[in-house]
């Protein structure tokens, strides 16, 4: 086989650019599309993050009414959380799991078109709310009886639901792809335990997605029941139980946690062992962490639920408290692969090692907030907010960037320049503890959350100004981001196939890899196979693979 | 992307049951969602748990035991249409796929007739909404297995299955079947716990 032709040549099927991307079934380019749509959302999200934080910069009604203020912060956290934060990793997910296991592509490749479509649709769902007199203010957490129909008349709040049924159907289709590509597509030697710890991370939320999501779609159906058809599911003036939707929405909300932070502690946990030059501290016991972490945050939902007063408060305490133990593993594993290390300080790796410090914050606010005496206090403040953002955004997003900084030479042959990647690193870095840390402050002295105007006798007017100036920090990070992208796609310093010096086999393939992905793979006898085959001469290292014959296994064969 | 693949060869079980039984577990989280809403509104429900005051209380008769029996006995038809390929007997597969539409159907059509005759609707207060929300979402469910096996009729029809190459019938009797095992858990519970 190795003298045949491996695959048809890129020309035989050859199709005009726009067909091509528009009907792919390729899980690179799809990843690429997934990404792409997801920056699309996450800047028209950023700018409604602007219109809030305009708005609450002095005390008074200056840029928007309380209306268009709740539709802005409704939108900007839906928006963010579910076409953005979750597809851009499904996105990154998809270029390089396969990849990353060695397979030529994922398990059901059209479906895999099939679940990137619905998500520019349910989006776009979403959002057109705005076309048709005003989109859902509700919150993104939807909750009752505020989006039954007497209170939140209107189109906006059903095309809200029906974006996200959308939205969800195509993740759940995702997870059902991603884990069979996981369980089925393993190139032969990737067992379980020498998957990349990404490989792994995906796993488990993708597991969280399939038995999350579904519960959120049930919801939806019975507010869309309610709100249409005359439903009684949780409008209380006919026998509902509001408190049912908190229920449902949460046994699906705090899974989506996971959801959303998971994938970023495995780029954490690919980016570390590369740029310290030593291997994962602990890798089983990461694994076992995710696994755990994933387990528990099915039994932690009602301590979003504490001052209704209808949970049980020390359970719902202690098992949050517990999530703190595998998270912990995690944080000491990536400190012990740090210690010691020969540390190159890659504008990837600052991203990583901005994921590590700001979700040490967000997860020791976290641990406040389970406390429910201290929960009593602050649900519904500043400090719920700040919790969030520095689990969702200095975790996750920064996770995001982290990635962007990383795969981009896999996926283009080219490297963002690493001067403005520091520039877009700082600026980010600062802009986001300006904005964020003083919301601490504020929730402690009692600002609730999703009000658009706040009293000059208050005594917020200050840590609310610094919050405003970070955000516009924030944004104007972007710019040298964007710059850079643009300016390194076309003109980019080309760095060949593994300009990292990588460990896993995304970098065993060209960059950026043919339709096929790979035309021979390295032997795969630990969680590091392009660690071994650069180092396999060294009988230290790999007794067992010294003087293997030159390593490669036909990927045909 | 077939001509592409390496050809390794794949142990195990094949990669389209593997998919359906994850989607079918995503479809049990989305159940368990719907039974949740049904008993956490029966359980804080004051008052008598039923069809409203002036409808019909529940009956299995003349409706909802017929068409029970209807769905479980398909799920048998169904297993004999799998056995039929499994030994290569298309002819067999087609008759008993034939068979197991048509009771699909009469099965869907029995709800509809049903609905039309309870004397309550969705907006009848708690019960009728969770009613109609879990019979309706189970009906469609069977709906779209009725399509599945339409398919799976059409493409039987073309020879277009043989013993070695029948992963299609293999998946949708997966899905099938948990229709079933769905209206059995939903039947017991709207009719036996009361």
């Amino acid at each position: 086989m190795a003298t045949t032709t491996l695959a048809p040549g890129s020309k035989t099927y050859e199709r005009s650019w726009v067909l091509d991307w528009l009907t792919t079934v390729d899980h690179k380019k799809i990843g690429v599309l997934y990404i792409v749509n997801a920056f699309a959302f996450f800047f028209f999200a950023g700018l409604l993050a602007l219109v809030i934080r305009s708005e609450l910069a002095v005390p008074g009604l200056q840029f928007v009414d309380e209306s268009t203020f709740n539709q802005a912060f409704t939108m900007h956290g839906t928006l963010m959380i579910f076409l953005f934060v979750v597809p851009v990793f499904s996105g990154f997910a998809n270029y390089v799991v396969p990849l990353m296991l060695g397979a030529p592509d994922m398990a059901f490749p059209r479906i895999n078109a099939l679940s990137f479509w619905m998500l520019p649709l349910g989006g776009l769902l979403i959002v057109s709310g705005y076309l048709v007199g005003g989109a859902a203010a509700g919150g993104w957490t939807g909750y009752n009886p505020l989006t039954q129909e007497q209170f939140s008349p209107g189109d906006g709040t059903d095309l809200w639901i029906m974006g996200l049924a959308v939205v969800g159907t195509a993740s759940i289709l995702g997870s059902v792809n991603f884990l069979t590509t996981i369980f089925k597509m393993r190139a032969p030697g990737m067992t379980l335990f020498r998957m990349p710890i990404f490989v792994w991370t995906v796993l488990v939320t993708q597991a969280l997605i399939l038995l999350a999501t579904p519960v959120l779609t049930a919801g939806l159906i019975a507010l869309f029941i309610d709100r249409n058809y005359g439903g009684s599911f949780f409008d209380p003036s006919v026998g509902g139980d509001p408190i049912l939707w908190q229920h449902v929405f949460w046994f699906f909300g705090h899974p989506e946690v996971y959801i959303v932070i998971l994938p970023a502690l495995g780029v954490v946990s690919e980016i570390l062992p590369v740029f310290s030059r030593k291997p994962l501290f602990g890798y089983k016991a990461f694994v076992w962490a995710t696994i755990a972490i994933g387990l528990l945050s099915f039994s932690v939902w009602a301590h979003h639920m504490f001052t209704t007063g209808v949970v049980f408060l020390p359970f719902f305490t202690f098992m949050t408290a517990l999530i703190a133990i595998p998270t912990g593993v995690k944080m000491f594993n990536w400190l012990a692969t740090l210690w010691r290390g020969s540390l190159v300080f890659t504008t990837a790796m600052l991203f990583a090692l901005g994921v590590m410090s700001m979700f040490l914050i967000g997860g020791i606010s976290g641990v406040m907030l389970a406390a429910a005496p201290v929960d009593f206090h602050l649900q519904d403040t500043y400090f719920v907010v700040a919790h969030l953002h520095y689990v969702f955004f200095g975790g996750a997003a920064m996770g995001v960037f982290a990635s962007a900084y990383y795969w981009f030479p896999k996926m283009t042959g080219r490297r963002l320049n690493e001067a403005l990647g520091k520039v877009h690193f700082w600026m980010l870095f600062v802009g986001f503890n300006a904005t964020f840390f003083v919301q601490h402050s504020l929730g402690i002295q009692g600002m609730p959350r999703r009000i658009a105007d706040y009293s000059a006798d208050a005594g917020w007017t200050e840590m609310n100004l610094i919050s405003t100036a970070g955000a516009f920090l924030i944004a104007a990070s972007m710019v040298p981001f964007v710059v850079n992208v643009i300016t390194t796609l076309l003109n980019g310093e080309k760095v060949g196939d593994d300009p990292w010096e990588g460990n896993t086999l995304e970098w065993a393939t060209t960059s950026p890899p043919p339709t096929y992905n790979f035309d021979r793979l390295p032997p795969i006898r630990s969680e590091r196979p392009m660690f071994d085959l650069r180092h396999r001469d060294d009988p230290n290292l790999h007794p067992e693979l010294a003087h293997a014959e030159i390593a490669t296994i036909e990927a045909d064969s | 992307m077939s001509a592409q693949a390496p050809a390794r060869r794949q142990g195990g079980f094949p990669i389209p049951l593997v998919g359906m039984l994850l989607f079918l577990s995503s479809e049990v989280m989305f159940f368990g969602g719907l039974f949740a809403t049904y008993f956490s509104a029966r359980a804080s429900f004051a008052g008598p748990w039923g069809p409203p005051s002036g409808a019909e209380p529940l009956e299995i008769l003349p409706i909802a035991l017929p068409i029970t029996l209807i769905l479980v006995s398909s799920s048998f038809t169904m297993h004999a249409a799998v056995r039929a390929i499994r030994r290569g007997n298309s002819g067999a597969l087609r008759l008993w796929l034939i068979v197991t539409l048509g009771l699909g159907l009469l099965f869907v059509s029995g709800q509809a007739y049903d609905y039309t005759v309870l004397g309550f609707g969705i907006s009848d207060g708690v019960f009728g909404t969770v009613f109609y929300t879990l019979t309706g979402f189970h009906g469609a469910h069977v709906f779209g297995g009725v399509v599945g096996l339409s398919i799976l009729t059409a493409r039987a029809g073309q020879g277009q299955f043989s013993a070695r190459n029948h992963v299609a019938v293999e998946a949708v009797s997966y899905y099938w079947h948990f229709v079933d095992l769905v209206w059995l858990a939903l039947f017991s519970t709207l009719y036996f716990l009361r």
